[in-house]
């Protein structure tokens, strides 16, 4: 059995899915795909069963909120990027392939069904940045008690500090708080 | 008149708010109509290894599903380091995994070494690899110790914890502390190895070859030890990739991935070392795998000690943009002296981008994302941590068997709840 020599994965991606790819990014060594999210799971399926490609590990998937004080996510493709890390153990090369999703509805399609290990890091992202992966089979917080209102890593979420109470917020606080149980 | 009778503390089943509903699809139908029983195994037990808890289906004593519940020592680290410089955070990721935090503080700084294009002196990463593969002993021996405990074997869980000392003392002359010592920085390390340091180091590798021959008298060919591992949560190697299983577990399957040949950072391609493999993916073969690792880690240590006295530069980068002037430059030059303010008040930038590294820790492949913002904090830091991945993989070893084997499974896996939940 031969292994088949190593295909770049951009031209091939952008081959087969030429309408799903909007952005090519190359920044320190780093290839960045990035790609429609409701094509995602056929991109990751092509990237892991190809000849020459065969990303056949998931490392990592992680979110990351663009929001900030000024509201200036505005020239990126929405609020919220989820990277998807894989990793290729044949050509000894790692790939990203990101989506963005809009604030209103960051929704994105599972991959659990291609990489079992996508079920915990889906759960984490959910939790963490409130993203919800369609078709998941358990999407339930994972790290932070079920109850939690909100999600801790978007960057509109306060890091640790308690809010100053007046009449005028104190609805909005309470709402945070649900006080103990009789 | 009589004193009214002590109050009987009474225990009110109707109160209880759970649902078995909430398990549906998660556990067998059988457990719906009480064929099967639930239990729930942590997260004070023991040999859960921190406060991982484990609701088990049971069928007599076999395992028909088991459901992690991971997030109990969640500390929100990764959102605190949104809030803070990047050469403060360095201080925050040892606390994520506390039996290698040598390991930790590599992947962050390496990660915004890559994001600023900072070089690290040769000096300096072979002083970098002789930490990691000294935090690399020390956590394998905390393994080992605890696993045998955890089979009744509570002699190795002394002697393993008396050589853990001696390295601990190593990393107390390092970096004044034992174990959090936060001595990696961006750039290269806090400080030059202190002149009692390699004598320390020459001494522990001389004696600890013995020590690991008496560890193995103990084991390896201990009868009872072998009835209890071998054989016993077996994980193929196709499975284990698809799981996301990385470190010393993967390898026991057979496959041969260890990041330091695949993706060599830090000078690891200038080291002879093997990469021990097991066959067949079991309790032992994990064992075993990480045994060998030891020795390994040894090997690299030695040539590490004589790549010392050739190796050029500092034990940390002169790039002033990034990394602050010594004490003595500062007597002398202004441009120290605002070099030293702006980098202790403000710190330096990094370019809103993202990139991703990971290196191979004691568990397993331990990944940093970094997005910077263009200021001087990240935007967002995410930790890709062996431990969440091996809890995740726990129920693909453990179902079909007995609990005394789940017990040796989460000791095999080598889990630490602070690297999983951060």
């Amino acid at each position: 059995m031969s292994i088949a020599p190593a295909t770049d994965p951009v031209e091939a991606v952008k081959a087969k899915f030429s309408l799903a790819v909007k952005e090519v990014d190359y920044f320190r060594d780093e290839t960045t795909i990035i790609v429609d999210p409701a094509q995602l799971p056929a991109v990751v399926r092509f990237l892991r069963d190809t000849h020459g490609l065969i990303y056949n590990y998931l490392s990592d998937i992680s979110a990351v909120d663009y929001w900030d004080e000024e509201g200036s996510y505005e020239d990126r493709l929405g609020r919220f990027g989820v990277s998807y890390h894989i990793y290729s153990m044949l050509y000894n090369r790692r790939l990203r392939v990101k989506v963005f999703l809009p604030e209103e509805n960051p929704t994105v399609p599972t991959i659990t069904d291609i990489f079992p290990a996508a079920n915990w890091l889906e759960r984490e992202a959910f939790d963490m940045m409130g993203i919800i992966f369609s078709g998941h089979p358990n999407m339930k917080r994972i790290l932070m008690p079920t109850d939690w209102d909100g999600h801790p890593h978007r960057r509109d979420y306060p890091l640790g500090y308690e809010t100053i109470q007046f009449s005028f917020n104190i609805e909005e606080i309470l709402k945070h708080k649900p006080f103990a149980k009789e | 008149m009589v004193a009214d009778a002590p109050k009987q503390f009474e225990l009110d089943m109707t109160q209880w708010q759970g649902s078995l509903d909430e398990l549906r699809g998660l556990v067998s139908e059988r457990a719906m109509t009480g064929e099967t029983m639930l239990l729930n195994m942590g997260p004070h037990h023991p040999s859960t290894h921190g406060v991982l808890r484990l609701l088990l289906e049971l069928d007599g004593e076999e395992i028909v599903s088991c459901l992690p519940d991971v997030g109990y020592l969640h500390t929100g680290i990764e959102k605190n380091i949104e809030s803070k410089s990047y050469e403060k955070a360095v201080t925050l990721t040892d606390r994520m995994d506390y039996l290698s935090p040598m390991s930790n503080n590599m992947v962050f700084c390496m990660a915004i070494e890559k994001l600023v294009e900072l070089d690290v002196p040769e000096r300096a990463q072979v002083i970098r690899v002789i930490c990691l593969e000294l935090s690399r002993i020390a956590s394998h021996l905390v393994w080992l110790g605890t696993h045998a405990i955890d089979m009744g074997a509570m002699s190795v869980f002394l002697y393993a914890f008396r050589e853990r000392e001696l390295i601990l003392d190593m990393f107390e002359m390092l970096s004044g502390q034992r174990m959090m010592g936060s001595y990696f920085r961006p750039g290269g390390v806090w400080r030059d190895l202190r002149p009692e340091f390699l004598p320390a180091l020459n001494q522990f590798l001389e004696i600890m070859p013995g020590r690991l021959d008496d560890y193995e008298r103990l084991l390896t060919g201990n009868p009872i030890w072998v009835d209890r591992t071998q054989g016993v949560g077996i994980i193929e190697p196709d499975v284990a990739l698809a799981w996301g299983v990385s470190g010393a577990s993967l390898r026991a399957s057979g496959v041969n991935w260890d990041i330091r040949k695949a993706m060599p950072y830090s000078g690891y391609e200038t080291y002879q070392f093997d990469v021990p493999l097991g066959e067949h993916g079991d309790v032992f073969d994990r064992y075993m795998v990480r045994i060998q690792e030891i020795r390994q880690s040894m090997r690299i240590l030695h040539q590490a000690i004589k790549k010392l006295d050739t190796a050029q530069g500092g034990f940390r980068s002169d790039n002033r943009k990034f990394v602050p002037p010594p004490r003595t430059e500062l007597g002398q030059s202004m441009e120290a002296v605002i070099h030293h303010f702006k980098l202790w008040t403000e710190g330096f930038a990094a370019p809103d981008k993202e990139v991703y590294v990971s290196i191979e820790s004691p568990r397993g492949e331990i990944g940093c994302y970094l997005h910077g913002t263009g200021g001087n904090k990240p935007r967002r830091v995410h930790f890709k941590t062996p431990s969440f991945m091996h809890i995740q993989a726990i129920p693909v070893m453990a179902e079909g068997h007995m609990i005394a084997d789940l017990v040796a499974i989460i000791g095999s896996v080598d889990i630490v709840l602070g690297d999983c939940d951060r």
